[in-house]
């Protein structure tokens, strides 16, 4: 009885998995990706513009050593390894200019390492 | 001048309860005689960037900690001690000028007369090669210190280069303030912000909330910090936080224009901007008055 309940469980959760997986992938493929590189001191592009409300994915890619990216103001961060993809699903929700910027300490010129985030209506 | 009355009004309407500032110079002469059992004062210098070059923010670098170190040496009466929150050093990729520049501010600061220097570092001297250096010549990154009363904690939101203190250090404070009476009077020292002061400008600690919260049981706690070259005042509950100004150049308001950079030299006002400050701590009351101090421009 216990078994076959906690079997029945599962079998709920690996398809609300699956269901999830294939929404995710369907959504994603209509989404815009923005690819960024980062390196001592820049992120290239440093200004991006979005349109609030569209889900976008912003790939980001460090060159040279680890560095950081954050964007506080939609909870988007993540260290960057070199060589290593980092990507971000999020939805703008709110219309305005935001900082990025590189959070792990890569030397002098560390402070000067941002960009701005536009979102428009 | 005397504005002794006017600055008593102020510290009146501060309002940061056992916590008072004060401006300028007048008036901190009678704080400084204070030597009894229950009190004492401590000077804090911080960010002195000792290597930095930036004529356009601060044309007398090569000066300015010297200046400080004068400044202090001919203070009425001598702190009970001298504390450095960070940043001693401005960074290098190449480990040979860090250790060049550390050295040199050893030596610069050796000039203190005062008895008793501390040290902790910053995301300058620490955060490229998780301290090493740093260690090499000024010690441990994060220790405590009894001084009169007071328990005095310094953490370390920089050997990291992503600002945590990291799990090991936090169980070090909580095993640390296991001794210590909820009534206790503490004081943090560290170099970030502790909270959230402007994430958008990286100044806070990623895992700082974990030590507030460690904090927070304890009745009589102030942190006094440095990193954002400004004097700012701000509580999280009844946490006080007390930023220094620096000792190279001041930054602007947190969020005041869209891009964190050096305010830039004013030749009408020289050394605006940048100060030191000293600490007149009230044991009994754990009651701390606060001066700020400027560099003579001579």
């Amino acid at each position: 009885m216990r078994q076959d309940s906690l079997r029945c469980s599962l079998g709920v959760v690996m398809v609300a998995l699956l269901f999830a997986n294939t929404v995710t992938q369907a959504m994603a493929a209509d989404e815009p990706v923005i690819r960024i590189t980062a390196r001592k001191f820049e992120f290239s592009p440093h200004t991006l513009t979005l349109k609030k409300g569209v889900p976008v994915v912003l790939e980001v890619t460090a060159l040279d050593r680890v560095h950081g990216f954050n964007l506080p103001d939609f909870g988007v961060r993540s260290d960057l390894v070199p060589g290593k993809v980092t990507r971000f699903r999020f939805t703008p929700d709110k219309t305005g200019e935001f900082v990025f910027f590189c959070d792990v300490f890569c030397g002098d010129g560390h402070e000067e390492m941002s960009g701005v985030l536009t979102v428009k209506d | 001048m005397d504005n002794k009355i006017d600055r008593r009004q102020f510290l009146k309407l501060t309002g940061l309860g056992g916590v008072v500032f004060a401006s300028g110079l007048s008036g901190w002469a009678n704080a400084a005689k204070k030597s009894g059992q229950d009190e004492f004062y401590f000077v804090q210098l911080s960010d002195t960037h000792w290597g930095f070059n930036g004529p356009k923010v601060n044309p007398d670098a090569a000066n300015t900690l010297k200046k400080a170190v004068a400044a202090v040496n001919a203070l009425e009466q001598a702190p009970d001690f001298v504390v450095f929150t960070g940043d001693l050093t401005h960074t290098t990729d190449d480990p040979k000028l860090r250790r060049a520049r550390m050295a040199e501010f050893r030596d610069i600061v050796s000039a203190l007369k005062t008895k008793e220097v501390r040290f902790m570092a910053g995301e300058h001297d620490a955060s490229l090669d998780r301290g090493e250096a740093y260690q090499e010549f000024f010690g441990k990154l994060h220790y405590t210190f009894d001084h009169k009363g007071v328990h005095f904690i310094v953490l370390d939101n920089v050997s990291d280069p992503g600002a945590s203190l990291g799990e090991a250090q936090l169980a070090w404070l909580k095993q640390d303030l296991k001794q210590m009476r909820r009534d206790a009077p503490i004081v943090v020292l560290t170099h970030r912000p502790l909270f959230d002061l402007y994430p958008q400008w990286d100044w806070a600690t990623r895992d700082g909330a974990a030590a507030i919260a460690l904090l927070m049981p304890y009745k009589n706690v102030t942190v006094f910090y440095g990193h954002i070259h400004q004097e700012h005042h701000h509580k999280t509950g009844h946490i006080a936080h007390h930023a220094a100004q620096s000792l190279i150049f001041p930054l602007p308001a947190p969020g005041s224009v869209p891009k964190r950079a050096a305010l830039p030299w004013d030749p009408d006002q020289p050394y605006k901007g940048i100060g030191f400050r000293s600490v007149e701590a009230d044991v009994k009351d754990a009651y701390y008055k606060i001066a700020e101090l400027p560099v003579p421009k001579g």
